[in-house]
């Protein structure tokens, strides 16, 4: 099979890029797609030429690091398909492939297919985890799961972080994203001493890292290789509900806005939020031994 | 966890306690998310598509007659009586709309400014698989329906435009609506905008239930035929009154 490729070249997350036209021959129907892009990278380094740089790990679809746009699709089309396990005989001889990063303004391009996923790393350590005491082992089945608990959330750890819902989302939202990584958590016992907080910080972190808002177009579902459901989204909005009408003996905390890196070349509102921030940390430095002597 | 919140409730700065105050006021907080922003949205939606329900079946009263609608229109303003004056039932509901459309509309530009900054590269080449006309007609369908909101008020509310001076007179709906449709510029205006009201039904009612959680895989698809259902009608029920004058069947 012959391929003519159009694939996205940027050199680094400064300089601008463009797209470059590329002819892949030799390419069988079980090859996958990135070993077609091997294929291709091998003829680019014989000439000389910088290889089309994209990001792989596992190849058998469970790790979450490959995945960019195909004639505009995530991951390429195939339903519940990561692009490392689409092969090649789902295209057609001849076919021309428009080969593009995920944009979106949180996940900037570091080069040519590879973007920087650092936003979906923040909004986990927002509160996705379980503060567990890590002695020993607790006994197998200490803690009872009901077994339709244990199912929504194994579906939900499905996810792999790959993007690909942000990428598709005509919003640049990651709901999905988030409400897997929340449904996982707060549907089982372990998760639930910490569920509010939870929920309410890893959505505010989610606006914190200039995602866009769902308007439930069911994109991300489509194009998910883990075929995360929309349902989640649904669940996720009613823990935030949760936590918003629960009483808390201490006010629940939202992640700073300012630990971000991309906070300064945000939109208006979060600019005025930033500079007052700068201005209460000269008022912290300036008055700082005083909350060690409040603390009683 | 516990070692960031102690860290937070000891610190008296500036900063901490403006962090919590977003916090503490647990409605701010939740406005402050976007997911808050968009419960909201479907709230008000609720009240909203209960309201252009009630309004469709109340102009359907007009195919009964002028004494049917004309009275009708009484009742509005008499119901309640005599514990509520007259009208007084009338402005209550008519500002708990106006609450729900300001939150409505303010949610909704603040999330579309959000979601469009978003994504300040666009894609070369871009396939959506899965989404609607409807729902990529929210937004613009959604302007088109406030922009009719504001004619159709001081149309055949007000009567302050579209009809010759003194041709409307208050209370004389069958008249008034008889005599307002026979322009068929305005008769075409109520149809499109209609249109465009049945376009954000058609996903508005669903995104609704999707929003507030009632929305699974099992029944996802009953939900989007019921919401397409109700939006049909809406969009019949309401056209119905301006072919029928346009056609001559009310005079």
């Amino acid at each position: 099979m012959t391929f003519t490729l159009k694939v996205w070249r940027q050199h680094s997350a400064d300089e601008p890029g463009r797209f470059v036209s590329y002819q892949v021959k030799n390419v069988t129907p079980d090859m996958s797609f990135l070993e077609m892009l091997d294929a291709l990278n091998e003829d680019l380094i014989s000439r000389q030429e910088p290889p089309v740089a994209f990001e792989h790990d596992c190849r058998e679809g469970i790790c979450g690091s490959c995945g960019f746009l195909i004639n505009g699709v995530a991951h390429g089309g195939q339903r519940g398909t990561t692009v490392c396990q689409l092969a090649m005989r789902f295209f057609k001889n001849g076919d021309a492939l428009t080969l593009e990063p995920w944009r979106a303004r949180a996940f900037p391009v570091i080069r040519d297919l590879i973007v920087n996923r650092s936003a979906f790393d923040r909004i986990i350590q927002a509160g996705g985890f379980i503060s567990a005491p890590t002695g020993t082992a607790p006994a197998a089945n200490a803690i009872l799961v009901p077994k339709e608990d244990a199912d929504t959330a194994f579906d939900a750890a499905a996810c792999i972080g790959c993007g690909a819902c942000v990428a598709a989302c005509p919003n640049a939202s990651a709901m999905l994203f988030t409400s897997a990584k929340i449904t996982h958590l707060n549907s089982l016992p372990q998760g639930q001493p910490q569920r509010d907080q939870r929920t309410l910080s890893m959505v505010a972190e989610m606006r914190n890292e200039l995602f866009g808002s769902c308007t439930n177009h069911g994109e991300c579902e489509a194009v998910c290789p883990k075929r995360i459901p929309l349902e989640f989204i649904g669940k996720m909005n009613r823990d935030l509900m949760r936590a918003a009408w629960h009483w808390h003996r201490e006010p629940l905390v939202i992640p700073s806005l300012v630990q971000l890196p991309s906070a300064e070349d945000s939109h208006e509102q979060f600019h005025e939020e930033v500079r007052i921030h700068e201005e209460d940390q000269a008022h912290v430095e300036a008055e700082s031994p005083e909350p060690a002597a409040t603390r009683r | 966890m516990a070692s960031n919140t102690n860290s937070i409730s000891v610190h008296s700065t500036a900063n901490v306690a403006r962090q919590r105050v977003a916090v503490s006021h647990g409605a701010l907080a939740f406005w402050h998310t976007m997911i808050g922003k968009k419960v909201i949205m479907a709230v008000t939606g609720v009240v909203l598509v209960g309201f252009v329900v009630a309004h469709m079946l109340g102009n359907l009263k007009i195919f009964s007659g002028p004494d049917e609608i004309n009275a009708y229109s009484r009742f509005l303003r008499e119901v309640g009586s005599p514990e509520l004056a007259y009208g007084q039932l009338l402005w209550i509901v008519r500002t708990v709309l106006l609450i729900c459309v300001a939150l409505h509309i303010t949610a909704a530009v603040q999330l579309s400014r959000m979601s469009w900054a978003a994504r300040p590269v666009k894609y070369d080449v871009k396939r959506n698989v899965e989404t609607t006309f409807a729902a990529r007609m929210m937004r613009w369908g959604g302007v088109l329906v406030v922009a009719f909101i504001i004619f159709h008020l001081l149309h055949l509310t007000l009567g302050a435009i579209g009809f010759r001076p003194g041709q409307f007179t208050h209370l004389a709906v069958y008249l008034n609506v008889t005599a307002a449709f026979k322009v068929w510029p305005v008769a075409l205006f109520y149809i499109v905008a209609m249109g465009a009201l049945c376009l954000h039904l058609d996903h508005g009612i669903w995104s609704m239930l999707q929003t507030l959680g009632w929305n699974t895989a099992r029944n996802e698809k009953q939900l989007k035929i019921a919401s397409r259902a109700i939006a049909v009608v809406v969009f019949l029920g309401f056209s119905s009154v301006p072919v029928s004058v346009w056609a001559g069947w009310l005079h």
